[in-house]
């Protein structure tokens, strides 16, 4: 397997590959790193064969969970994660939708409060695939077609 | 099962058990007049007019003892300009040791809720959730019916927009009803709806034509069907005369339906029908007060 040298150049953290180019700050702001104290670094509009466009997140000193890796799954649902420790792939993970999704998504309904006073979202996760959500506040349900990321 | 604190939000929140609980205490609430809730204050914030509502509340709290504070949509025009609901929750639950919250944006009852330390009852949130309206509708139909299981249900008006259909609906799939939705196509029951059903086995009959479901019926539960809501003006003139019942049904249903309405009406109801044994509507109204008792005992505690 062609391994991206980009992924090796990072000796301990998270790497987020295979993001929808145009969401790679998304995901940046969605995973909150903004306190982190390592290098963060990210590249969008690069090629990639399966996605024409992608962007890759390299995070130093800081492994990602399941959970954080969830908060992607609505923006990035392709996305690849991979820890790594002393440059080498120690661990794979999967993003997959969570039951219940913070933030990241907006609600469709224009009477919904969280959209009156701009107050984040919170929705339940229907159906996976193709996914389905409700917004916990209206509980007005949303398709995939539906659904607006923040 | 626990309902001191709880919220009373959405008619989704409450499993059918839940459901049976609350009108098993409502029945002990009937006529009920003492000093149960002695020393409680509730608060009703009223966004918008529902003047019906807003006194029942108050007329199920004072029956009980406890004491009514608030404010109905005139003055609320004149809350301070800018103020957040949530601000406003935060402010108002220092008050009173209940709140009752009516606004018509969608969502804004789980957000108080959110807020407020004090149990919250939602008396409607825009076009999403009426919770106590539902539950008084159940009320209803196990008292005239003496039962809530297998019944033939008809449902007819705007099922499209109505929110008092759809938490109805909702709330009647936990007892194995046959329902009949009865509406022109373009205000039929949404999909979403229609397919919960279907999850969970349940069994419905889209229907335009009154009259052609009408012997089947246990129960007629009739909404306003507006105007405006047609696309098209001569679809209205055609389907109106089916939404507007007079005496003329008579002679199409079963010996015991009851006819049901959330009030007010407009014309779907002619008066004729009032003096009928048929026409359950006002004492459907009435039964708001044992619910609400019900509700505000469940919630400050008061009662199990
Ligand atoms: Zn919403």
């Amino acid at each position: 397997m062609k391994k991206e040298v980009s992924i090796s150049a990072i000796k301990d953290g998270t790497v987020i590959d295979h993001i929808p180019s145009n969401a790679t700050f998304k995901v940046i702001d969605t995973l909150d790193l903004k306190g982190i104290r390592g290098i963060i670094s990210a590249a969008t509009n690069l090629k990639s064969k399966k996605m024409g466009k992608k962007g890759i997140i390299k995070i130093s000193e800081k492994y990602l969970t399941q959970d954080e890796v969830n908060k992607i799954a609505i923006i990035a649902p392709d996305a690849s994660v991979n820890i790594i420790e002393n440059y080498n792939v120690k661990k794979k993970l999967q993003v997959s939708i969570p039951q219940t999704i913070h933030k990241a998504i907006k609600c469709s309904n224009p009477n919904c409060i969280t959209n009156v006073e701009k107050i984040p979202g919170k929705f339940d996760v229907l159906k996976k695939d193709p996914v389905k959500v409700r917004c916990l506040y209206c509980e007005r349900d949303m398709d995939k077609e539906d659904i607006v990321i923040l | 099962m626990d309902f001191k604190n709880k919220d009373v939000i959405s008619i989704n929140d409450f499993s059918k058990e839940d459901l049976l609980h609350i009108l098993k205490v409502a029945r002990t609430m009937e006529g009920r007049r003492d000093t149960l809730l002695k020393g409680k204050i509730l608060a009703t914030l009223f966004f918008e007019p529902s003047t019906r509502t807003r006194l029942s509340f108050a007329s199920a709290m004072e029956g009980l003892g406890g004491k009514v504070l608030g404010f109905d949509s005139a003055a609320a025009s004149s809350f301070e300009k800018g103020e957040t609901i949530w601000d406003t929750a935060k402010m108002v639950e220092k008050y009173c040791d209940v709140i009752v919250l009516r606004n018509p944006i969608e969502g804004s009852a789980r957000l108080v809720a959110e807020a407020s330390s004090k149990p919250v009852i939602n008396a409607g949130d825009g076009a999403n959730q009426h919770p106590t309206q539902t539950l008084l509708d159940l009320y209803t139909i196990e008292k005239v019916k003496h039962k809530l299981d297998n019944l033939h249900i008809g449902i007819l008006g705007d099922l499209k927009y109505g929110r008092t259909v759809h938490s109805l609906t909702t709330a009647l799939s936990h007892f194995k009803p046959v329902l009949y939705f009865i509406a022109p196509p373009a205000l039929q029951m949404p999909q979403t709806y229609l397919d919960e059903l279907e999850k969970k086995g349940i069994k419905f009959i889209i229907e335009s034509n009154l009259m052609k479901v009408s012997k089947k019926l246990d129960i007629l539960y009739v909404t306003r069907i507006q105007k405006e809501r047609f696309p098209d003006p001569i679809e209205y003139e055609k389907y109106k005369g089916f939404y507007k019942l007079d005496t003329s049904l008579l002679s199409h249903i079963k010996k015991d339906l009851k006819i049901m309405h959330p009030l007010p009406r407009v014309d779907e109801i002619d008066r004729s029908l009032d003096e009928t044994e048929h026409a359950v509507y006002f004492e459907q109204a009435a039964n708001g007060i044992p619910i609400r008792k019900a509700l505000l005992a469940l919630v400050l505690g008061k009662a199990t």
